[in-house]
């Protein structure tokens, strides 16, 4: 039963993810795009979701999903002059054809070295819940995580300064 | 029963709980408005009113639903959904009493501000997808608002989560059971070091769920109706609906981590958790009704002063608040 509710949510989901992605590229609107890279990342938290890692599932929604795409999209409609200049022509040109192919060549690559390996054989049967994350977060990598908090304090701080304007 | 009949229950048990709330809320805000501008409010129909709200739910699920013909039509439709369904995504962490509650997460105070924080995301699509300025303006209010107070939001919150050592709602709680001498109840509100904390969380909760004096978005004084002014009909309707159900969370919210929640202390054990739902409703209405006492005193702020309050008061006092209570928890305990 769970099993059968699960494949079926993890189809839903992972077609929601992919199809996303294709409709993101292949519009024209690109506030649309923005929307449909919002829809891919909400997607992907719910496949977080059913790997039972719900930490990182809310913080992909808070971040990404919250906050990632505000800012493009904030940023794109900031940026359009006119409601009619969000639609762009399809302008295919070699650079576009290159970066594509190399693009598709990597992940041919990594597919292939991901797939030679050997299979981890069976999941392990209970996931650790939040409160085991935090006290590895904040035990064994205590450190870490205090220089990664510090340099993001910095940027934040730095980055208030100095939208400050001619008021400082 | 199975586990997805049960799952499908209690969501259609949160949304009648939004509904009914929406249907009050109403109702209240208007006679309490009413009465804090020495007016009365709906009198008419049914005793003192009270059938009001009801007829306009009627007339705005009969009116008819307009689209204008310049709007982008998929976003136009989606806005609306994109509005409620977080909102109502967001009862599912909190807690009525120490076993009513839809889910006991964990992270349940991370996950309530994850939902509420998409809610802004739908407001700016409803914007755009109106193409009206006045609209797509109260949109883009939203968005710079949403970057600007999430950060200060959480940051607020995090000394209790330091305190009580859990970010699971029911557990900050059940932090708050007891007495100080025998009277004053142990809820945060009454511990000084939290009286920052509620303050800026007060402050950058009216601002993300949007509430006067800080419904940039809205603001008919200025945007006509911001990001709803396109929309009728039962599509006007979610959006109002999800603006009510947002100040119910919020001030839920609110009770749960500075006023105990479905706590009351001065009542034997058995008393409290039978009445814990009733208890914890209570306290939110009163925390409604502060909301708009607020929302009928103070006028409403520009928007550069909101922005300003925002990144150049509220997100360095939060950072420094958070230190100085690491310190003390750390000294104290």
């Amino acid at each position: 039963m769970t099993e059968t509710v699960n494949g079926a949510v993890f189809l839903a989901l992972s077609f929601a993810t992919i199809g996303g992605a294709v409709m993101m590229l292949s519009t024209r609107n690109v506030v649309h795009a923005a929307f449909w890279l919002l829809e891919v990342m909400i997607a992907t938290a719910g496949l977080y979701l059913l790997l039972s890692a719900e930490f990182l599932a809310l913080v992909q929604v808070l971040v990404y999903a919250g906050s990632v795409s505000v800012l493009v999209l904030f940023t794109i409609m900031l940026t359009l002059r006119r409601r009619e200049d969000a639609i762009r022509p399809f302008e295919p040109g070699w650079s576009a054809g290159v970066l594509a192919a190399l693009f598709g060549g990597a992940v041919l690559f990594a597919a292939e070295r991901f797939f030679s390996q050997p299979r981890p054989g069976v999941m392990p049967e209970t996931v650790p819940d939040v409160a085991a994350f935090g006290e590895k977060l904040f035990g064994t990598w205590a450190v870490p995580f205090e220089i990664a908090s510090l340099v993001l304090l910095v940027a934040l701080v730095g980055a208030v300064w100095w939208s400050g304007g001619e008021g400082r | 029963m199975n586990a997805i009949g049960i799952g499908a229950l209690k969501v259609l048990a949160a949304l009648a709980l939004m509904l009914v709330n929406g249907v009050v809320l109403i109702y209240m805000l208007r006679k309490v408005l009413g009465h804090l501008h020495l007016r009365l409010g709906p009198t008419h129909v049914g005793w003192k009113g009270t059938l009001q709200t009801t007829m306009d739910v009627l007339k705005l699920v009969t009116k008819e639903d307009i689209t204008p013909r310049a709007v982008d039509r998929w976003l136009f439709r989606l806005a609306p959904a994109m509005v409620f369904v977080p909102s109502l995504m967001a009862y599912a962490a909190l807690p009525f009493s120490d076993s009513w509650r839809i889910t006991n997460l964990d992270a349940g105070l991370l996950y309530t501000f994850t939902a509420l924080s998409i809610v802004p995301i739908g407001v700016l699509m409803a914007g755009w997808a109106s193409a009206n300025k006045w609209s797509l303006l109260g949109g883009m209010r939203a968005a710079a608002q949403q970057i600007a107070y999430e950060v200060p939001l959480l940051l607020s919150v995090l000394p209790i989560v330091m305190l009580v050592g859990s970010a699971n709602l029911g557990t900050i709680v059940e932090a708050q059971q007891g007495t100080l001498f025998g009277v004053l109840p142990r809820w945060f509100i009454l511990n000084p070091l939290f009286w920052p904390t509620f303050l800026i969380f007060v402050v950058a909760s009216l601002v993300e769920s949007n509430q006067t004096p800080f419904d940039m978005s809205e603001a008919e004084s200025e945007l006509v109706s911001g990001f709803s002014t396109e929309y009728s009909s039962m599509k006007f309707g979610l959006l109002y609906l999800s603006e009510f159900s947002n100040g119910f969370i919020i001030s839920a919210l609110g009770v749960t981590l500075f006023f105990g929640g479905w706590t009351l202390p001065w009542l034997p054990a058995p008393v409290v958790s039978a009445l814990g739902p009733l208890i914890f409703m209570i306290k939110t209405y009163i925390g409604i009704f502060v909301m708009m006492w607020i929302r009928g005193t103070y006028p409403r702020v520009r928007i550069d002063q909101v922005m300003q309050l925002g990144w150049q008061r509220l997100i360095p006092i939060s950072l420094v608040w958070i230190v100085f209570s690491g310190i003390v928890i750390k000294v104290w305990s």
